[in-house]
């Protein structure tokens, strides 16, 4: 039986039939008759946020903490606008975000009325999909769709416009089961030629190596599992990109850390020495491969994405496989064991002596010493007194965050959020806020710089109104530090706007939003800090001054190889000038 | 291990200074886009043209399917290899994309275009321009005792070569479909 219903109505029902429980918005004048629903139920809760990108980024943050799409709601115009960034931010990293924005009556649109702005124009370069809504009979099916082509596939975030006249208008609901999904259907499944193909690879490397990727990830938890099975059974080294972390346990026996521009030693000279690489669910980003013509030189390249557009993109692959991490992976292990489950197992013991002997090197190690903290100490304190919690991880962008991805560990998938594509600013705070909502026993903690912090400060009113206990861990160098390290590095010191001046007092500013704020400055206070910080039932600023002129190693400067890596000042303090670090 | 050479002051090394990496023989290619026929979606191919920087030499766009509402689109398009590829899997993306069909590895198409040419004169460089019209097979759709306005049909070359005829004749204008093509034989 067919229900009438009004657009508004029919937005809230079709949100409910599609398992939501959060929303994240702000209203304003186009999607009133929305927020007028939203007064009148309690099934779906929502979170007022302090501006539309914390919505679109907090959204984020629960999607990639529950594995489920995270929604939004807002207005038109400016609303919609605002939501930009987010929106580019979930395309670049496949996060499945559904943005549900009011319009103008339809009758208006191409007026220049108040708040109207070409919403699907501006937002079709960054989104998966988006429609603008012009019947009310289509409203449901269309939402229907939206969730649909968010999370099938690659995800991504997608766009539902909705005029408010369509929102005032009845019409009668589709219910999820009797919407037209479009045609829309990856493919899941590998093909079995190529599966065996890398099987038959697998049985005679020498040096091979799993270069792993959010795709895992966003598989879901089965595919995790099913990497630890196979990466156990093989006995084959792993890394992973900053997407992929915590598919593969950090405390694992094969784990060599993260690979990349700000990766680990034995990562990088790993994928540049291997013979076989196996690419699952990564995408050869440039932060990844550095200088593409002497990328990996040796090794044949096996690439699994469920994107074809992922293959041979960016890296000429040997043998490309198109399907769903989680499936291809069950195949593989089911082919592999069929055939005998056979490694070269000699060769690849030669390799991990090899990659041992990299190991050594202790890349991320650092002296502790004086009155200052070093940011490095301070994110592994906060490691070692966090780690038995359950805890989830954000970050903003920069210094702090390849830090964090260096001296973290991840045990698990869907505990780690970072904008990694495109590189947000002022993504960790509201995405934080996202995660508290999704988990709120959880121990949720943003680390930050004070720049990136401050761009979506707002969002403090958002998590003391909700009481989400989220932590700021703020590493304050009172620099904006990769930029100030890449102008040391790369412009010939000169530092060009990259110091924050005039900060804020971190402890008084939380104390006016009616958060707890904790100011330290001696590594000496630091475990007590810390400690204050997650025994605080409430939201904590936590003002933690750094170092101002550390750099962020190893470093694999832009346009070099795997091995052309920086090392630190820390390994080869007698060696450098006093210009700066820039070791090999 | 070596200390690397950054000079200060230099700027070599930004990131953005990424080079293409695949320096081959740029390929002309027709490409058929069959797509659903819904609000946006030209804007989302020319889109993807312009933002991730391939070329369109010509599209051209119509319903083709009325009732599965289905609209075909041809491009011709430029590119190495690689290129090409990556412009056919980013077209696969496309959500509202049923299909897209590389018409020139399937096999050499027949590609036709429409032209029409408005040639003005008098004396004997309109009986020329008439001759020439003949060899070529233009139609007369338009005349005055000063002008003409010829319809032609063909491959784009053979469009090329009738307007470079033409412009000594007193060629004014020239309006051209864009290529409409399809794979020869059986499907």
């Amino acid at each position: 039986m067919t229900r009438q219903m009004t657009g508004a109505k029919m937005v809230i029902q079709a949100l409910k039939d599609q398992g939501v429980d959060v929303v994240f918005g702000y209203p304003g004048g186009a999607v009133l008759p929305i927020y007028d629903e939203i007064f009148q139920q309690n099934d779906i809760r929502h979170v007022l946020v302090r501006h539309e990108q914390g919505a679109v980024h907090a959204a984020e943050g629960y999607a990639r903490s529950t594995g489920k799409p995270g929604v939004c709601l807002v207005t038109s115009g400016p609303g919609a606008t605002n939501a930009v960034t987010g929106l580019t931010d979930a395309l670049m990293d496949s996060i499945p975000i559904i943005v549900l924005t009011g319009q103008v009556p339809t009758f208006m649109i191409g007026n220049d009325a108040f708040q109207e702005a070409d919403t699907v124009g501006i937002t079709r370069p960054c989104t998966k999909h988006n429609w603008l809504v012009r019947e009310t009979s289509k409203l449901s099916e269309t939402i229907h769709q939206a969730f649909h082509v968010a999370t099938q596939g690659r995800p991504g975030p997608v766009l539902v416009d909705i005029p408010k006249d369509v929102q005032f208008a009845s019409a009668s609901y589709t219910p999820p089961g009797k919407s037209r999904t479009s045609h829309y259907a990856p493919r899941m499944k590998g093909d079995i030629d190529a599966i065996t193909k890398l099987v038959e690879m697998m049985e005679k490397a020498e040096r091979p190596v799993f270069y792993t990727g959010g795709g895992v990830i966003n598989s879901g938890p089965a595919a995790s599992q099913l990497l630890r099975e196979l990466v156990g059974a093989t006995g084959f080294p792993i890394t992973s990109t900053l997407m992929g972390l915590g598919a593969y346990p950090a405390s694992g026996e094969q784990w060599l850390g993260m690979l990349g521009m700000h990766g680990l030693y034995e990562a990088n000279l790993a994928m540049h020495g291997c013979d076989l690489m196996i690419n699952i669910g990564a995408r050869f980003d440039d932060r990844i491969t550095g200088r593409l013509d002497s990328f990996s030189p040796g090794s044949k390249k096996v690439h699994i994405d469920i994107d074809p557009s992922s293959i041979n993109k960016v890296i000429h692959v040997d043998v490309p496989i198109i399907g769903d991490v989680g499936h291809v992976l069950e195949d593989i292990l089911k082919v592999w064991k069929s055939r005998g489950r056979k490694t070269n197992s000699a060769a690849v013991g030669k390799w991990w002596s090899k990659i041992e002997e990299w190991k050594k090197v202790n890349c991320l190690a650092f002296e502790q010493k004086g009155k200052t903290i070093l940011p490095q100490y301070a994110l592994s304190r906060l490691e070692e007194l966090t780690k038995k919690h359950d805890r989830y991880i954000c970050t903003e962008v920069g210094q702090h965050q390849m830090w964090a991805a260096q001296y973290l560990g991840f045990e698990d998938p869907n505990r780690w959020m970072t904008s990694g594509g495109l590189g947000t600013m002022g993504y960790g705070f509201p995405a934080s806020v996202g995660v508290q909502m999704a988990h709120p026993d959880a121990l949720v903690i943003n680390v930050a710089g004070e720049a990136s912090w401050l761009m979506n400060m707002q969002e403090m009113g958002t998590a003391v109104q909700y009481r989400l206990p989220v932590k700021q861990f703020i590493l304050n160098n009172e620099r904006l530090g990769m930029v100030r390290q890449w102008q040391e590095l790369l412009h010939g010191e000169r530092y060009s706007q990259s110091w924050s001046e005039a900060l804020p007092d971190f402890v008084k500013l939380a104390e006016a939003f009616g958060a707890k704020g904790i100011l330290c400055k001696d590594p000496a206070d630091l475990d007590d800090a810390i400690m204050e910080m997650i025994n605080h039932d409430g939201p904590v600023i936590f003002d933690c001054l750094v170092e101002k002129h550390e750099n962020c190693f190893p470093m694999i400067p832009s346009g070099e190889p795997h091995n052309k890596m920086l090392l630190g000042s820390a390994s080869t303090k007698d060696a450098i000038g006093a210009s700066g670090a820039v070791m090999v | 291990m070596s200390a690397l050479k950054i000079k200060k002051g230099s700027s070599r090394h930004s990131a953005y200074d990424l080079r293409d990496p695949n320096g081959e023989l740029i390929e002309r290619h027709t490409l058929a886009v069959l797509v659903e026929n819904e609000p946006g979606v030209l804007a989302r191919v020319i889109g993807l043209f312009s933002g991730r920087g391939y070329n369109i030499e010509s599209l051209t766009v119509a319903e083709v399917d009325h009732s599965g509402h289905l609209s075909r689109i041809t491009i011709v398009t430029t590119g190495t290899p690689a290129v090409i590829e990556q412009i056919k899997a980013q077209l696969g993306r496309i959500v509202p994309v049923h299909d897209v069909h590389d018409l020139t590895v399937e096999g050499r198409p027949v590609e036709r275009e429409l032209a029409l040419l408005k040639v003005s004169g008098t004396g004997e460089k309109r009986v020329e321009a008439l001759r020439l019209a003949d060899i070529f097979r233009a139609n007369v759709v338009d005349s005055t005792l000063g002008s003409f306005v010829f319809e032609i049909t063909g491959t784009s070359e053979k469009i090329d070569a009738f307007a470079d005829l033409m412009r000594p004749l007193g060629l004014e204008e020239t309006a051209r479909t864009g290529v409409a093509a399809l794979s020869r034989g059986a499907d």
